[in-house]
């Protein structure tokens, strides 16, 4: 993939700054979720909460599927591979997907390698839980971050935790003598030239948004208030009582976190959230996929 | 030279970077309150998704206030989903401000497959980095509006009184000539 090819990559991410990405699996809910404001969606058969209730294997999602969403939206449409399936990551780009989630929540087909992005023309999105992981992927070819999250619990607990260590490991590196770099790198385990840039530039060279348990505007304005970009929503919209009502609830606390009395009106009356699970309570630890 | 971008979502970040580089104070605005106190003298309108920014520009009230403000006369960049919000015509969607006298067509070049970096002409000078992201085309243009960019001989960039509208994104670029160029044209 061409330096070039790269950057373009990296700007759709920049477009979609601000704004809410929501999991869907039938195209009535993606227009739902396109009418309710969301930026983009991600078409998946399942949604995290339920492949983590069905256990057994989770794989890549139909094509068929998958197109019958891209013909109802607009919007970008986004759909996950798993854990280095390059196989599964080149179907999903000769379907023109706009971005490939190469994610956790699928069964990982790879214990060990990444799928090597770079090698791609379509862009991908890939899971964090600290700075040195979200370095390798990014390493990789990834052109955009998102936290890991324990998806489909409904619990921002790890979310928070992920975000913040990022960003308090990005303070750190940016505090850094130049000559100290080095042997960040090495403790990072990731390449010196993308801990150089974050020295240099206090932050990553790729949007980095948050993901895992956001079930509620409040959670949405938490994450954008810890230094979130965006949001993805799994779980959360469709496993509520009243999805287009909570999907543009959470598209407007996203939006306008730092107003507080605006986001209680948006949190009053949003009907029941996802019941969710505490992450303390869950046998299948999917963060704990790829390193 | 103030110059007020609504942040409701995309890329206002960029923008703000962009024509503070260019020289001016640019600032974000984000809902009514902010827009009352700002005081702006021109308008930039940032990529992103069109559909969103449409709901969210309504929702936080600025529709109203941005709507008379372009109908007054302030000057207007608009880049993108931006440009989408402008157009008199969407194909396939109702307009938005309709102020500039163009039909605009949605993801007119495909998905982001499609999205590329090339080069424009714009007033006659050929070496403006361009980059389109998922961007719309224009497909038909008023007879008071002036073409003033072009890539591969199709129409990228517009120009209607003192509005600016591009297909593309000139803020990803450190190349600070357009915006100097719309600052120089609110300033006159």
């Amino acid at each position: 993939m061409s330096e070039n090819r790269q950057e373009i990559n990296r700007n759709l991410a920049q477009m979609l700054k601000g704004g809410v990405i929501m999991d869907v699996t039938t195209p009535e809910q993606a227009k739902i979720a396109e009418a309710a404001g969301a930026a983009a969606v991600m078409a998946l058969e399942r949604i995290p909460a339920d492949i983590r209730a069905a256990g057994g294997v989770s794989r890549m999602s139909d094509p068929a599927m998958i197109k019958g969403i891209q013909d109802a939206v607009s919007i970008p449409v986004m759909a996950k591979c798993r854990i280095g399936h390059i196989a599964e990551a080149r179907v999903l780009e000769a379907i023109g997907i706009d971005y490939i989630d190469e994610s956790e929540v699928l069964s990982p087909a790879d214990d060990l390698y990444h799928i090597d992005k770079n090698k791609f023309r379509a862009p991908f999105v890939c899971g964090a839980r600290d700075l040195g992981e979200a370095l390798r992927r990014i390493g990789e070819g990834a052109a955009m971050i998102r936290t890991k999250g324990e998806p489909g619990t409904g619990d921002v607990v790890q979310a928070v935790r992920h975000l913040r260590k990022m960003q308090s490991e990005i303070r750190r590196i940016a505090a850094l003598r130049e000559d100290e770099i080095f042997e960040a790198a090495k403790q990072l385990a990731a390449p010196l030239d993308l801990v150089k840039y974050v020295h240099d530039n206090g932050k990553l060279p790729v949007v980095n948004f948050a993901a895992g348990g956001v079930a509620t505007p409040a959670d949405a304005a938490l994450m954008m208030e810890l230094g979130a970009e965006g949001v993805f929503v799994g779980s959360g919209i469709f496993k509520s009582g009243d999805p287009a009502k909570r999907a543009a609830a959470i598209v407007r606390a996203t939006a306008d976190w730092q107003d507080a009395k605006l986001v209680a009106e948006l949190s009053a009356n949003l009907g029941a959230a996802m019941v969710g699970i505490n992450a303390t309570e869950i046998q299948l630890i999917m963060e704990e996929r790829g390193k | 030279m103030r110059v007020a971008v609504p942040a409701v979502q995309g890329a206002f970040a960029e923008q703000i970077a962009y024509f503070k580089a260019a020289g001016a104070d640019a600032f974000e605005v984000r809902n009514l309150r902010d827009w009352e106190n700002a005081r702006a003298d021109a308008l930039v309108l940032p990529g992103g998704e069109s559909t969103v920014q449409r709901k969210l520009i309504r929702s936080t009230g600025l529709f109203e206030p941005l709507e008379e403000a372009i109908a007054r006369g302030m000057p207007v960049f608009a880049t993108c989903a931006g440009a989408i919000l402008l157009a008199r015509k969407i194909e396939g969607e109702e307009p938005f401000f309709g102020a500039l006298d163009i039909e605009i067509r949605r993801n007119g070049y495909g998905r982001q497959n499609e999205s590329f970096s090339t080069s424009c002409t714009v007033w006659g000078i050929d070496d403006f980095p361009a980059t389109f992201i998922r961007a719309p085309t224009i497909s038909a243009i008023g007879k008071d509006v002036e073409v003033v960019a072009r890539c591969n001989g199709m129409p990228t960039g517009v120009k209607c009184a003192r509005i600016i509208a591009l297909a593309w994104h000139p803020e990803l670029s450190r190349d600070l000539r357009l915006g100097r160029k719309f600052l120089e044209m609110a300033a006159g």
